[in-house]
């Protein structure tokens, strides 16, 4: 085969399997989106973590505004403690409830920020304290508040 | 012959060399050497080790014990850098040519050119063509190997194994399988290339006739050892049963025809063998 | 008869081993020896042609076919469960994490693997290694390290394109023929396929993957039989070993690289 034409196919080549490469970072991968400008560090005490993971998104209003870096189990004060990248071009204000939640019935578990109305935002490096969160919700706990509740409003029932 | 010439006409030269694959041995006690400018024949039955005697010449093999010199470097302590730029300024014939069947024959007898040398491409392509006119086949240079018969082919693997005008040249059975005509074409190519470069050349052959032609010297080789040598003259003239044998052709003689082996009988008797 | 059994489980251990070595040894030469492979590039040009482009036809169409099949049955799943709307996320960490790479390195290794041990077994047999190596020029150098460079560069390349045709083959049938929400199918794949922890370790893999099947080839080709059949049995012990080396390679890189907290 010729010289020019084996380098011309060689060449086709290379570029289409860097461009997949490319799609998959871009349009299939998060490359786009996450990893994008820098980032501050936050960290969060929860009573129940539930099933969170590292790396598991955090939203604002539906939108990603940052991830979930570790989580570690603070032995003195009997809390876990999840740590989070936010983006920094977004700041929150000191009042923000942190809550973890479950994208649809089974989806996966992320932590959301419902925004208050403070004046002061989170530094980084700030702790927000368990008084400002919200663990994820254990099937088994909001069962039987339901079946406790129930009875609590017949109390015939436990006769029948 | 040998042993009155002076040392520094002598360029390969092999003293009591031994041979060995594992603990099979191939060579033993050879004593061998080939004068600068001759063509000398080195003759035996199949199997008899010529190949590997080649070989142990051109390095690819170390000798087992004996001393192996080649253009007066000991190839036993040669590091494999050395053992590289003396095998530069050797060619070798191998059986069946041995031409890189992905490139034709241009690029066959280029290639040594090209690996060793920095020339332009004019001028390899002017020395490319002249080899390949030398061994009569300037035309075919833009032929694969696949479209080429087993004479062309022999005749550019020679063309390629003297691109780099080597000082010793070696043949391994270069008549292998070729009908008689392209047979004297190889043997006087051989004769006119080692007379035109003015380099050796060794080859190991079992055609006695056409070898008795055009070589220098003789050397006869059977079971690992050298049982005879001389010029052709003394060859044509031997009463050595050994050398008549295989001159003649006959059957059986000190070459015995059959592979040694058990008793017949015993061997038919013994079912479970 | 169990003496022999275990004499003969024993023969075939020590010549395994030996010839682990052996691949080890011969692995470190191409390796010391890759210096003319990139002094002269055109030479792993050309062998990236032979077995980078040339495989590409088979790697697109198969891509592509996997892709379908596994939007078919993605969306066949996921649907009695309502969330089609996951095919993307499905489709898209398969391929990438696992097919992408493995099924792209066995076909990698049935094309052009096999290929590899065919020509340099070949070129042994009819002594042009030897001739080589007489005209002073090294066969792992000049044939040996350029053909193992071409397989290392040519396989991730072919695994990413593996993984984008299968993503496309899905997006096709599931979006274009079954109908789930194209916003949904990529953004839903967007949010659940990570850069560093998906895309990354499956690109490590087919490099991985790329240096197994490639010195697995070469070392074939170099140490097979001088004849026919010995050419012919090469090229088998290619593909099987190649097949079971990435399967068994695939399990260990797995274990190291997704470690469920994903």
């Amino acid at each position: 085969m010729n010289r020019t034409v084996l380098d011309l196919w060689v060449g086709v080549f290379v570029a289409i399997g860097v461009a997949a490469v490319l799609f998959l970072a871009l349009k299939v991968g998060n490359l786009s989106s996450a990893n994008i400008g820098e980032t501050y560090r936050l960290q969060a005490n929860f009573d129940n973590i539930g099933g969170l993971k590292p790396r598991a998104p955090v939203k604002s209003s539906g939108v990603v505004v940052g991830r979930v870096t570790e989580i570690t189990f603070d032995p003195k004060l009997y809390v876990a403690v999840v740590r989070m990248d936010v983006d920094k071009r977004y700041s929150f204000p000191r009042d923000t409830i942190f809550t973890i939640l479950t994208s649809g019935l089974l989806g996966e578990q992320y932590v959301g920020l419902e925004v208050g109305g403070d004046e002061e935002v989170l530094k980084p490096g700030d702790t927000v304290n368990r008084n400002k969160t919200q663990g994820a919700v254990v099937l088994e706990k909001l069962i039987s508040q339901f079946m406790f509740n129930k009875a609590a409003e017949s109390p015939k029932a436990p006769e029948q | 012959m040998s042993a009155s010439l002076p040392a520094e006409d002598i360029l390969v030269d092999l003293a009591s060399v031994d041979f060995a694959y594992d603990t099979r041995p191939i060579l033993s006690g050879i004593n061998l050497r080939i004068p600068r400018g001759k063509l000398v024949a080195i003759m035996g039955g199949s199997g008899c080790g010529k190949t590997t005697l080649l070989r142990l010449i051109g390095g690819q093999l170390k000798p087992t014990a004996g001393k192996l010199v080649v253009a007066g470097q000991d190839m036993a302590a040669l590091s494999r850098r050395d053992m590289y730029s003396l095998r530069r300024r050797m060619g070798m014939l191998f059986q069946f040519g041995a031409l890189f069947t992905d490139l034709n024959v241009f690029d066959n007898v280029a290639f040594p050119l090209r690996e060793h040398t920095d020339l332009p491409p004019d001028m390899i392509r002017d020395l490319v063509m002249m080899k390949l006119h030398a061994v009569g086949l300037r035309g075919a240079h833009k032929l694969m190997p696949a479209e080429l018969s087993g004479g062309m082919a022999r005749r550019v693997a020679l063309a390629r194994a003297v691109a780099l005008d080597p000082m010793l040249v070696m043949y391994d059975e270069p008549f292998a399988g070729l009908d008689p005509i392209s047979l004297a074409v190889i043997g006087q190519l051989i004769r006119r290339l080692n007379d035109a470069l003015g380099a050796s050349s060794i080859m190991v052959t079992h055609d006695v006739q056409e070898s008795l032609d055009i070589v220098d010297y003789l050397y006869f080789l059977s079971a690992g050892r050298v049982v005879a040598e001389g010029t052709p003259d003394e060859i044509r003239s031997s009463t050595d049963p050994f050398v008549r044998q295989f001159v003649n052709a006959e059957i059986d003689g000190p070459l015995p025809f059959h592979f040694p082996g058990d008793d017949y009988r015993q061997t038919l008797m013994d079912r479970r063998t | 008869m169990i003496a022999r059994i275990l004499r003969s489980m024993g023969a075939r251990t020590v010549d395994g081993i030996w010839r682990l070595g052996f691949a080890s040894r011969f692995f470190l030469a191409v390796l010391m020896r890759s210096g003319t492979s990139f002094a002269r590039f055109p030479l792993t040009i050309s062998e990236i042609f032979s077995t980078g482009v040339l495989s590409l036809i088979i790697i697109l169409v198969s891509g592509f076919f996997v892709g379908l099949v596994l939007g078919l049955q993605g969306y066949e799943t996921l649907q009695r469960y309502g969330s089609s709307d996951a095919l993307g996320i499905l489709v898209a960490l398969s391929l990438v994490r696992e097919l992408g790479p493995v099924v792209a390195g066995l076909l990698f290794a049935s094309r052009a693997g096999s290929a590899l041990t065919a020509e340099i077994g070949l070129m042994k047999t009819t002594e042009q290694l030897k001739a080589m190596d007489m005209m002073a020029v090294d066969p792992i150098a000049r044939v040996v390290a350029p053909r193992f460079w071409g397989g290392v560069i040519s396989m991730p390349l072919l695994a990413s394109l593996f993984s984008t045709m299968g993503v496309f083959g899905a997006w096709f049938i599931g979006v274009v023929f079954i109908g789930v929400d194209d916003g949904a199918f990529w953004s839903q794949m967007q949010a659940a396929v990570d850069f560093r922890y998906d895309i990354v370790n499956g690109v490590i893999k087919s490099v991985v993957f790329g240096f197994a099947v490639s010195l697995i080839a070469v070392f074939e080709g170099y140490d097979s039989a001088p004849t026919a059949e010995g050419v012919s049995r090469a090229i088998t012990r290619t593909v099987v070993n190649s097949a079971l080396t990435i399967l068994a390679l695939d399990f260990v890189l797995t274990s190291f690289m997704f470690r469920g907290n994903g």
